[in-house]
């Protein structure tokens, strides 16, 4: 457990965007995260997959604050943020979107993800000037909504979108951020096959100033869009590598074909 | 496409926030009972009153999603602080309101920070409790606040030192009904600034607020000390233009009305308060009039049915009839 500890941070010069150490969580006598060294390098497309409940969201959870860890460091960069609240380790730069649609029911799009730069540039606490008064603010909205292709709803109540363009409005709450490492729960989850290597294909075109890491179950997506897979199977980290790797791993194999886990 | 509608977000914007006919009029309207019921002008500057407390419900629950049983606190602090100034010999109306605003503002921002780290039913009996305990600290402190006799020797000096607060209520509720404007409009400044637009955020969808970076603690701390500032000024109108303070402007029943006004006129639209103050206060002074007892029959039955017909509230439902109204739920 410890002779890796050295690999990430310890000389102070650290490429990843994003790293753990030792990452450690149960809840109970049950073990949903142990001993996770995850290393994200700048302009990553990583994909983590794995049986369901082998621990991705909860991993997401914990790089991001949501849950905390028993154990273990997390850095952004080579800054230790372990102990950093949510909204702060947001604000440095490592943000993360939902499996289950988290929005904003009754704001519609432009003004969600307007809300998302006011509070990135620290106009959300001002309450003697009017929202229009920020035109910058109001037209980068604007901007990714039409990078997103979703100019022409930008004006409807979010629960009014189709489940597809909510979707797209989590990843633009997202980016509205200006993350440096973005944390994608499952983008795609319950949009129609065909639509998603539409989503993906934003993804895919992100800046690579952005390191990804994505969870997906259909692995024709993830071959296609990640440069490397992390398997993660009952809370640990199987195996990491190239898609290559992972096709031809026989231990990723007997995961998915062997049928110890229901997934 | 895009650079044919490049300012057009913002001119949306813009067009969403701007003052409706329908705002004008009604503005224009609260000053007909000078001419039409100047009997009346006694209750006229109560509903104005309660209003402006309702309104300040409104900022919290209605646009913030903090839920509230003991908001009396902030309007009796408020008006004990304008009583006890005035009864200490420092009886000018305008710097009176001033002070209780402030000292309300601070409680406020004290008790903020607890309810910052709730929500829901948690809220809901912290408020409660908060609200008890300033009443019962009020009843015990007799020889400051007079007690359940209520404080007595309240003397006002004339607004801007030429207009006496008459018998007939003129000058009580036009100074009512002024200081109610101008809050108003700070109310509505604050729901249509960036701040408004992150506390639309926090009652939305409070858990996705820390995933955007909002510092969503701070603004709920934020705009519960702008609430009782107002609530605190309201309180301070009521012991001003009515010369006494009584343990009733801390109780639960003051809390609870309040709600029911807010809940009945429709919160989170600004005027949900104001419309719910005037049916309420004017429905009470009818009815009481038949069978005091008979009163909370019929406010029961009307809190119900509204809840069960028009969930958004009078005005909700108003809004649904006139698509072109302040729509936005």
């Amino acid at each position: 457990m410890s002779s890796q500890r050295n690999q990430a941070g310890a000389d102070g010069v650290d490429l990843s965007a994003l790293s753990t150490r030792g990452l450690d969580k149960s809840f109970g006598s049950l073990i949903v995260a142990k001993d996770i060294e995850l290393a994200l390098p700048q302009g990553a497309r990583y994909a983590l997959i794995g049986p369901n409940g082998a621990g991705k969201t909860t991993l997401i959870n914990l790089m991001t604050g949501m849950i905390r860890p028993d154990r273990g460091q997390i850095f952004l960069g080579a800054d230790d943020i372990t102990a950093l609240a949510p909204a702060v380790r947001v604000k440095r730069g490592l943000v993360r979107t939902f499996q289950i649609n988290t929005l904003f029911p009754h704001l519609n799009a432009l003004e969600a993800v307007t809300l998302a730069i006011c509070e990135r540039c620290g106009y959300a606490g001002t309450w003697w000037r009017k929202l229009p008064a920020y035109g910058d603010a109001i037209e980068e909205a604007h901007a990714i909504l039409l990078s997103l292709q979703l100019g022409a709803h930008c004006y409807r109540a979010t629960r009014e979108l189709a489940y597809g363009q909510q979707r797209l409005l989590e990843i633009a709450l997202a980016l509205a951020t200006r993350p440096k490492v973005l944390l994608l729960d499952e983008p795609a989850a319950g949009v129609p096959q065909g639509e998603s290597a539409e989503l993906f294909s934003v993804i895919a075109n992100l800046s690579r100033d952005i390191a990804v890491l994505f969870i997906e179950h259909d692995m024709n997506v993830v071959f296609r869009f990640a440069n490397r897979i992390i398997v993660m199977v009952g809370g640990r980290i199987l195996v990491e590598g190239t898609p290559q790797d992972i096709a031809g791993d026989p231990r990723v194999r007997e995961v998915y074909l062997g049928g110890a886990r229901h997934g | 496409m895009a650079s044919s509608v490049a300012a057009e977000p913002q001119r949306y914007l813009e067009a969403r926030i701007r003052w409706r006919p329908i705002e004008i009029a009604f503005w224009l309207a609260t000053l007909t009972p000078f001419v039409l019921t100047p009997n009346y002008l006694v209750l006229a500057s109560q509903i104005a009153i309660t209003a402006l407390f309702a309104l300040s419900l409104d900022l919290i629950l209605g646009y913030a999603g903090i839920v509230s049983l003991g908001h009396a606190a902030y309007f009796g602090f408020g008006s004990y602080t304008a009583g006890l100034l005035a009864k200490w010999g420092w009886g000018e109306p305008l710097s009176g309101l001033l002070i209780a605003g402030a000292a309300a503002g601070l409680l406020g921002y004290l008790t903020s920070f607890i309810i910052a780290r709730f929500r829901h039913l948690a809220l809901i009996m912290i408020t409660l409790g908060l609200g008890l305990l300033l009443a019962e600290v009020a009843n015990s402190a007799s020889w400051l606040t007079g007690g359940a006799d209520g404080l007595q020797g309240v003397r006002m000096w004339k607004l801007f030192g030429v207009f006496a607060f008459d018998l007939y209520g003129t000058v009580a509720y036009s100074y009512s009904l002024a200081i109610l404007f101008l809050l108003f409009l700070v109310a509505r400044r604050v729901i249509n600034s960036p701040f408004g637009l992150a506390l639309r955020g926090i009652r939305e969808n409070a858990i996705r607020m820390p995933a955007i970076g909002a510092a969503s603690s701070a603004h709920i701390r934020k705009i519960y000390t702008i609430a009782a500032v107002m609530a605190g000024i309201a309180g301070a109108l009521l012991a001003q233009t009515t010369e006494t303070v009584s343990l009733e402007t801390l109780g639960f029943q003051r809390s609870a009305d309040v709600l029911v006004i807010l809940i009945l006129g429709g919160a989170g639209r600004l005027y949900g308060g104001i419309v719910g103050a005037i049916i309420y206060m004017v429905a009470r002074d009818q009815f009481s009039g038949i069978n005091p007892q008979y009163w909370y029959f019929w406010i029961g039955t009307l809190l119900v049915a509204v809840v069960v017909f028009l969930p958004n509230g009078i005005l909700g439902g108003l809004a649904r009839l006139m698509p072109s109204g302040r729509g936005e739920p």
